[in-house]
């Protein structure tokens, strides 16, 4: 077999003639009229200009009673109460992080909204704002989940739950948030022998299934020890495949990314990211979903 | 001008177009995965990358951010091997400089910036080739990436240029009729609203043509409204077919 693989350039397929789904929408552009009307409210993506109600962005329409939205295909990460995130430490200060989470302003996790490690219920003093950073220091990554919401579009972040915490071994993915579905749960562990937590930012974290359920450390005492090679490459499998996903514009949800693993395993793994075998996975995963629809 | 006819008796440019007409326009959007929002333009032989990022919190230095609106902070560059004869500095040059504050201004125009107070958006434009109209495809290039970033913005903003010769008034000039030295226009319009967000003027013109001319490039910019337009409502038809909720 060749060390390198060359490819020609091909015009692109596409993809969508097949589905015939989605046609229905109403979709705009910037600078598109939605309404002459003045009875609507204006929401986002939407401005008001002289007496009509104008498109921003390039999406489709959404209409609840009397509020028009136009939804972006994809913007940053806008936060929502409750939502679980996965982010990046890049400031430490007085007495909070700053986590960069793909929203327009880093987020901020306080001191005071953190579990102590060891579990420790007391109030934060000077010296633990001392060791911040040998709790969080830059470049960690967290989960955490979404305390508050400033007026700016900023967030406050809250990892008062033994699930969430400081991240250890994996492999993150960053995909658009819109790619992510909302559901009860955003941690997973897949049957496959892998653990997956969907950011609603769009950052998606895979790492292997721990053994036993958390120790009291809070989750800040990383395992260093090495990960099994079946389990690095069910990580790695599991990578390609919501890269293939993401590629096709599939919503990334437990079910989708199991199918799509189930349809990849004929392949070897470094195959996975080839356009056509990426067309060819995701096309099962279309139809076995369909079919799970009924 | 050394003989050569940039307008025949025929009615003919040296490239073969009429007067009011473009080159052929070609873009993709979505081009990078890592970016938030990217586009590729042709405009005839100039080629274009523009990538968006943001609107993310204020990177280098935290004093420029203004507490009521967005910054854009833009970059233009061209290609080493852009033009004819190979560029020393991509970046930087007194001229890059120049096009990079029309860009800024450009732009400041059309986003919605007072949507996201303390944030930055970046711009990057990258001319691959230039054979013309350098700021003109690369404010369409920049337009496409805004809006595949969700970037909400007034309009569109579609630039063109325009140049009058042997009193005709020329739309979409290429790099030839830009360096025979005669009068250029360039302008940058919000075709929805007749907005003009940029208009600039090399060398002189009689004041009686400037209408004429800024008339061309207001047909032009229009002419490329509608191409753009149809790239984007291809984009999003797509991918909406594709998300298919």
């Amino acid at each position: 077999m060749a060390a390198m693989e060359l490819r020609l350039p091909v015009p692109r397929k596409v993809v969508s003639q097949g589905l015939a789904r989605g046609s229905d929408k109403h979709l705009v552009a910037p600078g598109d009229t939605i309404t002459t009307d003045t009875g609507y409210m204006r929401g986002h993506g939407t401005y008001m200009g002289d007496e009509k109600l104008v498109a921003s962005v390039a999406g489709a329409v959404e209409r609840v009673n009397k509020l028009i939205c136009v939804k972006a295909l994809k913007t940053r990460y806008n936060g929502e109460v409750g939502d679980i995130v996965v982010g990046r430490i890049t400031e430490v200060q007085q007495k909070r992080w700053k986590v960069e989470t793909n929203a327009r302003l880093d987020s901020v996790l306080l001191l005071s909204s953190m579990n102590l490690p060891g579990g420790e219920l007391r109030r934060r003093s000077a010296e633990d704002e001392l060791a911040m950073r040998d709790y969080l220091q830059e470049g960690d990554l967290i989960s955490a989940e979404v305390q508050a919401v400033f007026s700016d579009g900023a967030v406050s972040l809250h990892t008062r739950s033994l699930k969430y915490g400081k991240l250890g071994q994996g492999v993150l993915v960053q995909v658009s948030p819109s790619l992510v579905k909302r559901q009860k749960t955003h941690f997973h562990d897949l049957p496959c022998g892998a653990s997956v937590i969907l950011g609603n930012n769009g950052f998606i974290w895979i790492y292997p299934t721990p053994e036993q359920k958390d120790e009291e450390a809070g989750g800040f005492v990383t395992n260093l020890e090495p990960v099994p090679l079946h389990d690095r490459e069910v990580i790695s499998r599991l990578r390609n495949c919501i890269l293939a996903l993401v590629a096709q514009k599939l919503m990334l949800y437990d079910t989708s990314i199991l199918y799509c693993y189930e349809a990849s395993l004929p392949h070897q793994i470094k195959d996975i990211l080839k356009p056509e075998v990426m067309q060819e996975i995701v096309l099962e995963t279309r139809h076995r979903l369909l079919e799970l629809e009924g | 001008m050394a003989g050569l006819e940039l307008l025949s008796d025929e009615g003919y440019r040296v490239d073969g177009r009429r007067a009011g007409e473009l080159r052929k326009v070609r873009a993709r959007m979505g081009v990078f995965a890592q970016a938030d929002g990217s586009a590729y333009i042709e405009q005839g032989n100039t080629k274009v990358l523009a990538v968006v990022y943001g609107p993310h919190e204020m990177r280098g230095s935290r004093s420029k951010a203004l507490h009521d609106r967005a910054l854009v902070n833009c970059q233009y560059s061209m290609a080493t091997f852009s033009t004819g004869e190979r560029k020393r500095r991509p970046h930087g040059d007194r001229k890059s400089s120049e096009m990079t504050l029309h860009l800024k201004q450009t732009f400041e125009a059309a986003i919605l910036t007072q949507l996201y107070p303390r944030s930055q958006i970046d711009i990057y434009v990258q001319v691959l080739q230039a054979d013309g109209g350098n700021y003109c495809a690369s404010v369409n290039a920049a337009t496409l990436a805004t809006i595949d970033a969700g970037i909400p913005m007034r309009d569109y903003v579609c630039a063109s240029s325009a140049g009058f010769i042997e009193d005709t008034p020329l739309a979409d000039l290429n790099y030839v009729e830009e360096a025979a030295g005669g009068p250029q226009v360039a302008l940058a319009l919000l075709p929805k609203s007749d907005q003009i967000a940029l208009l600039e003027m090399n060398s002189r013109l009689h004041e009686d043509h400037l209408d004429q001319v800024i008339e061309a490039a207001i047909k032009a910019c229009k002419d490329i409204y509608t191409v753009l337009d149809q790239v984007v409502r291809e984009h999003v038809h797509e991918v909406t077919t594709l998300l298919g909720e």
